[in-house]
């Protein structure tokens, strides 16, 4: 809310600079986004009177002025076809400036010295609507007789400090000028006092014959309060108010929808004007639309109504949404004779959710649906009405017709000081606590206080420890360390710190960190060529996407990780191993909420192979003391080459896949051939992982070491063999090692040449040759038979 | 024989002396006194001499293998001394030349954002809990006293799955979870991602971060979050940081306060980083709500707490000095080796 620091002055005196008032306001509750001069660029620019217009000897578009701008005459040639002799006009004076950066200096047009620059109202930064009597294409002339010589910045009133307030939702009575001043008194420990408004009543009639109220739900309207004024005269508002207007960012129109304007700023109560020879039957209604109902508002849009929208009818139609905007048929235009005002309490929701359902805001409505103050409708009106008088823009009729339900009940709080200073950890006595609830009109009585009309905000004790607290500074606190009466023990959980040591894995193993999001778009499933059936087509939906790529939830981090690949390859980044330790999202038939399933996701291009990923993998296995992991080839998954994609499995449960990217998905998402990809669940870590570490004996006897290649059918895998090695319970063998595979000219069609390593040691004594022979050969004879290996 | 061998000996002196690398010694070895050696072959004349002279020149020839095997044993070690030498010039490298990294990697800066704030709050006593990223209603804002109609509900700000199941917009919902599940005295932070519908541009993204705090015990006061709040700040921004606050309005808080944080920049002068304000908003404060105790089952009579919380993304990039928030989450390695 934008306001100028005069107009608050005017309920408070007081004499803080407007740093000071900006920085107080906000230590004290009432945050300062900003504050500015309006015409803080315009320097040096004054009022001059047209006192001599001659045409310029050298040029048909040019007159040539002289100006008397008080302490001397000067002259200015300019392009301006409005100007009479006796016009008061701005005047830039040579070394001035203007907004925009523009800098005015003495020279001479087309041959005649020009001492400075007549200002249009666009060159001073100001509209038409600001200056109706001003016109758009020439020198703005000032109204009236205006002293000669002025800063023309004091003149238009562009002078004044305007200060632009952040309010929160729960502080409707700062949405007015007389609700920040109340708060700054109370922040400057100064006195706070609204007149009080006094309407003469000069009009003659009856209210009660010229118009009846009737509320039909007291619920979304508590009050509803009115009053009428005849012989009306529309005209532009006096300078005074259109600058108040124009320095909080509102538009003047004319004096009658000013005055509802300037009282919705100064009071915080929006209001309404109609014209009441538009009102059907002298009767407003206050009551739910029907089904099918339209109307056509102000800014001459049809609206559909329906029962949940209120709003204000006559007898035959709406005429107004109730808060939110008037209609055009009753709207006042310039030959409106006689108005209504409406002052009203709308119930915050029902104005809120009308708004919204009609997609319209307006700074009525914005109000409205923070609350408003049941108590404000009246003497709003009556500013109105009294303002109405001073504009001499119509007559007021005696009377006012209100109608209201109960008042609501004021809130009341037990007022407990000790409980207040534990809280906050102060020591405040209770006067200075009293001292800090008065300016603020919350009234105690013993050990009860009630919260003022304007407040609902205040509503159990932490809301009382907060006035106390804010006004008390909450910077004033002394800071403390917390003494509970048992210390905590802080730490990582067991599921964080195995998650650290995974990552420490892939860290070493150099990879980096990524971050991705976790949305992704339905159509990602037919880019990567799965089944119509597919599982992972299975997602959580968004309801209200930012747009379809961000939809569902992803069920799935391979994407992103190529995504990731393909920006890091496009940039010539020549090789990358990443890892992320993120979440997938799957929907759970009958649960509300879905499966958060926590995935350590790898991928790496340029950077090795399918080994080299199974490399890192098996460090992370092996660091967790996971042993027995089976890797089996996964042929059918379509994101992967179906010759080399496995999956791992412990005890038969599938922990995690891995792969290098088939040639058609790296076309697809632009990544380079014999890029691989993993993907381990971290919930399947979690509960298998083994930290029991038991010390083994150190090899008191040496080991020997055989070599065997053997020749096999393609077919058969080292696994095969080493499980049938190991089976074959050859005496002494402690370990057996795949080291070499071969396949060509020697091996001949369909058979591979596999080499191993076998460590033989005995821990009672050192092996002789025969009985390591006799082990070895125990071994060859079990491949033989089984799988018809031959030794090479 | 006795003048040959004594002829031997002389001429072996002479030319161990000489002797410069381990070829020459191994030469003279075999030479002197090799299988074919000079002494072996002045040996084989024995068998003329008489039985009387032999064991003489035996013993004889014995002194000089001996008074041999003296010499080249001591000219070995100056030959391996100089061979040592040699070597070791030989094998001087440039230093200057870069070394051969093994390449290790890093984590993320969001990442090492955390883990700094984590490891002050373990430090004092704080664990870390965590919570599901789709969340009931109720738990993000219901138990929160966020009433019905309060703006962050809308489809503007967040994302849903159904009327009742949502996108969390913050991390406080795992704080429902704690304080329900939990008795006082509760002392967590909860770092985690959540979602505003928030267009993607340099400073805002649709999926971010967040790190809330928030301590329930008897007697827990305001000084204490001031005081808390402080060491934080100190901690993560350097000894010299101050922190100030200033009232707002929370509706799961009361009091509620924003907290600035003297520009660590400038020290709290004014430049361009602060806006010349001396002061960079980073954290949002306050006072447990009774309300938000009540719905979790803890007395607000008997405890008290406070919880405060902050944008991960905006403190990182705030120290870090990046600029654009869609480098956190594009992963480019020209970036993320950067920190």
């Amino acid at each position: 809310m934008k306001v100028s620091y005069s107009w608050i002055k005017e309920y408070t005196k007081i004499d803080a600079s407007i740093k000071e008032f900006c920085d107080a306001m906000t230590m004290s509750g009432s945050k300062v986004e900003g504050w500015a001069v309006l015409g803080a660029d315009i320097k040096n620019v004054v009022t001059g009177k047209v006192v001599e217009i001659t045409k310029h000897p050298d040029a048909d578009k040019l007159v040539v002025t002289k100006i008397d701008i008080g302490s001397e005459t000067i002259q200015v040639v300019t392009g301006a076809k409005n100007l009479s002799e006796g016009d008061c006009v701005p005047v830039a004076l040579h070394g001035s400036s203007l907004p925009g950066g523009l800098k005015i200096k003495k020279g001479k047009l087309r041959g005649v010295v020009s001492e400075g620059m007549l200002c249009s109202i666009a060159e001073l930064n100001v509209t038409v609507n600001d200056y109706p009597n001003a016109i758009e294409d020439g020198i703005m002339v000032l109204d009236g007789e205006v002293e000669l010589g002025l800063d023309i910045t004091k003149v238009l009133g562009l002078d004044e400090d305007i200060v632009e307030f952040e309010i929160t939702s729960n502080r409707p009575d700062c949405f007015s000028v007389i609700g920040l001043a109340r708060e700054a008194a109370a922040t400057f420990k100064k006195d706070f006092a609204v007149k009080e408004t006094m309407p003469k009543e000069a009009a003659a009639g009856d209210i009660n014959e010229m118009i009846t109220i009737e509320v039909k739900d007291f619920e979304l309207c508590p009050r509803y309060t009115a009053r009428v004024i005849t012989d009306v005269v529309i005209e532009t508002s006096p300078e005074w108010l259109r600058q108040r207007l124009r320095d909080a960012g509102v538009r003047p129109i004319n004096n009658i929808v000013d005055i509802t304007n300037y009282v919705m700023l100064e009071y915080g109560q929006p209001m309404h004007a109609f014209d009441l020879d538009n009102i059907s039957g002298k009767k407003i209604i206050v009551r739910s639309a029907e089904a099918g109902e339209m109307l056509d508002t102000l800014d001459d849009k049809p609206r559909k109504l329906d029962p949940s929208m209120l709003v204000i009818a006559d007898e035959n139609k709406p005429v107004a949404v109730a808060g939110v905007m008037g209609g055009a048929e009753s709207e006042v235009t310039d030959t409106t004779k006689t108005i209504l005002f409406e002052s009203a309490t709308f119930k915050a929701t029902s104005v809120r959710l009308t708004a919204k359902k009609l997609v319209m805001r307006t700074e009525s409505s914005g109000r409205f649906e923070k609350g408003l103050d049941y108590n404000n409708t009246l003497p709003a009106i009556n500013r109105a009405c009294e303002l109405v008088e001073e504009l001499g823009a119509g007559k007021v009729v005696k009377g006012v017709v209100d109608v209201w339900a109960d008042a609501p009940l004021a809130k009341t709080i037990e007022l407990r000081v000790d409980r207040i200073n534990t809280f906050l950890g102060t020591y405040i006595s209770r006067n200075e606590m009293l001292d800090i609830f008065a300016p603020l009109e919350i009234s105690v009585e013993g050990d009860m206080v009630t919260a003022p009309s304007f407040r609902p905000d205040l509503l159990c004790e932490a809301d009382l420890a907060e006035e106390v607290a804010r006004f008390y500074g909450y910077n004033n606190i002394k800071a403390t360390m917390l003494a509970g009466e048992e210390t905590t023990q802080g730490k990582r959980s067991y599921k964080q710190r195995l998650r650290d040591i995974v990552e420490g894995v892939c860290l070493s193993s150099g990879m980096y960190e990524i971050y991705t999001y976790s949305f992704t778009s339905p159509g990602i499933f037919d880019r990567l060529g799965l089944t119509k059936n597919d599982v992972l087509r299975k997602t959580v939906k968004i309801r209200n996407p930012l747009g379809e790529d961000y939809s569902v939830m992803r069920t799935t981090t391979f994407p992103e990780m190529m995504k990731v690949i393909a920006h890091n390859r496009n940039r010539n980044i020549e090789k990358g191993a990443f890892y992320e330790m993120g979440v997938t999202y799957h929907p759970v038939e009958g649960s509300d909420l879905p499966k958060e399933k926590p995935v350590l996701s790898l991928g790496m291009f340029n950077s090795g192979g399918f080994f080299d990923l199974k490399g890192i993998m098996e460090e992370i296995t092996d660091t967790l003391g996971m042993s027995g992991i089976e890797y089996v080839p996964i042929t059918d998954n379509p994101i992967f080459h179906p010759g080399r994609c496995a999956s791992l499995l412990k005890d038969g449960m599938e922990i995690g896949l891995l792969g290098q990217v088939n040639p058609n998905i790296c076309k697809e998402f632009e990544v380079p051939e014999e890029t691989v990809m993993g993907t381990i669940y971290v919930n399947r870590l979690y509960e298998m992982a083994d930290f029991e570490r038991k010390y083994t004996e150190l090899p008191k006897y040496p080991a020997v070491t055989r070599d065997i290649a053997i020749l096999v059918d393609d077919d058969v895998t080292s696994g095969n063999i080493i499980n049938l090695i190991n089976e074959s319970v050859g005496a002494y063998l402690e370990k057996v090692n795949f080291f070499d595979v071969y396949k060509g000219a020697q091996t001949g069609e369909g058979k591979k040449s596999l080499a191993f390593s076998m460590v033989y040691r005995s821990s009672e004594k050192t092996l002789t040759e025969e009985e390591v022979s006799a082990s070895f050969n125990k071994v060859v004879k079990t491949l033989s038979e089984k799988i018809g290996a031959e030794l090479r | 024989m006795k003048q040959k061998l004594k002829e031997i000996l002389e001429k072996a002196g002479n030319e161990i002396s000489a002797i410069k690398d381990k070829k020459m010694l191994e030469d003279a070895r075999v030479r002197y006194l090799g299988k074919k050696g000079m002494l072996t072959e002045v040996m084989r004349g024995m068998g003329k001499l008489t039985k009387e002279e032999r064991p003489n020149m035996g013993k004889l020839a014995n002194e000089v293998r001996e008074k041999i095997d003296v010499l080249l044993g001591a000219i070995a070690e100056k030959v391996e001394k100089e061979a040592l030498s040699i070597k070791l010039q030989q094998e001087k490298i440039d230093v200057t030349i870069p070394g051969n990294r093994r390449g290790i990697g890093k984590k993320h800066p969001l990442t090492q954002a955390i883990e700094e704030m984590e490891e002050i709050f373990i430090g004092l006593g704080y664990d870390i809990a965590e919570g599901p990223e789709i969340e009931t209603v109720y738990n993000n804002f219901d138990a929160l006293n966020t009433e019905e109609n309060h703006p962050s509900r809308d489809e503007q700000d967040t994302f849903y799955i159904t009327d009742n199941i949502l996108l969390r917009t913050q991390t406080s919902p795992v704080q429902i979870r704690v304080m329900k599940n939990s008795e006082p005295p509760i002392k967590i932070i909860c770092p985690g991602r959540v979602y505003r519908a928030d267009t993607v541009d340099a400073t805002h993204s649709p999926v971010f971060h967040q790190i809330e705090g928030l301590v329930i015990d008897k007697g827990v006061t305001m000084g204490d979050l001031i005081g808390t709040l402080k060491l934080f700040a100190k901690n993560l921004f350097g000894e010299n940081t101050k922190i100030r606050l200033r009232p707002h309005h929370f509706p799961f808080t009361e009091p509620s306060a924003e907290v600035d944080v003297s520009c660590w920049v400038c020290n709290g002068k004014g430049c361009r980083v602060c806006k010349g304000e001396g002061w960079i908003e980073i954290l949002g404060a306050g006072m447990v709500h009774p309300n938000v105790m009540k719905a979790c089952g803890i007395d607000p009579e008997v405890y008290t707490g406070f919880a405060f919380g902050m944008g991960v993304e905006r403190a990182a990039m705030g120290r870090h000095s990046i600029s654009d928030l869609r480098l956190l989450f594009e992963n480019d390695l020209r970036f993320l080796e950067q920190f």
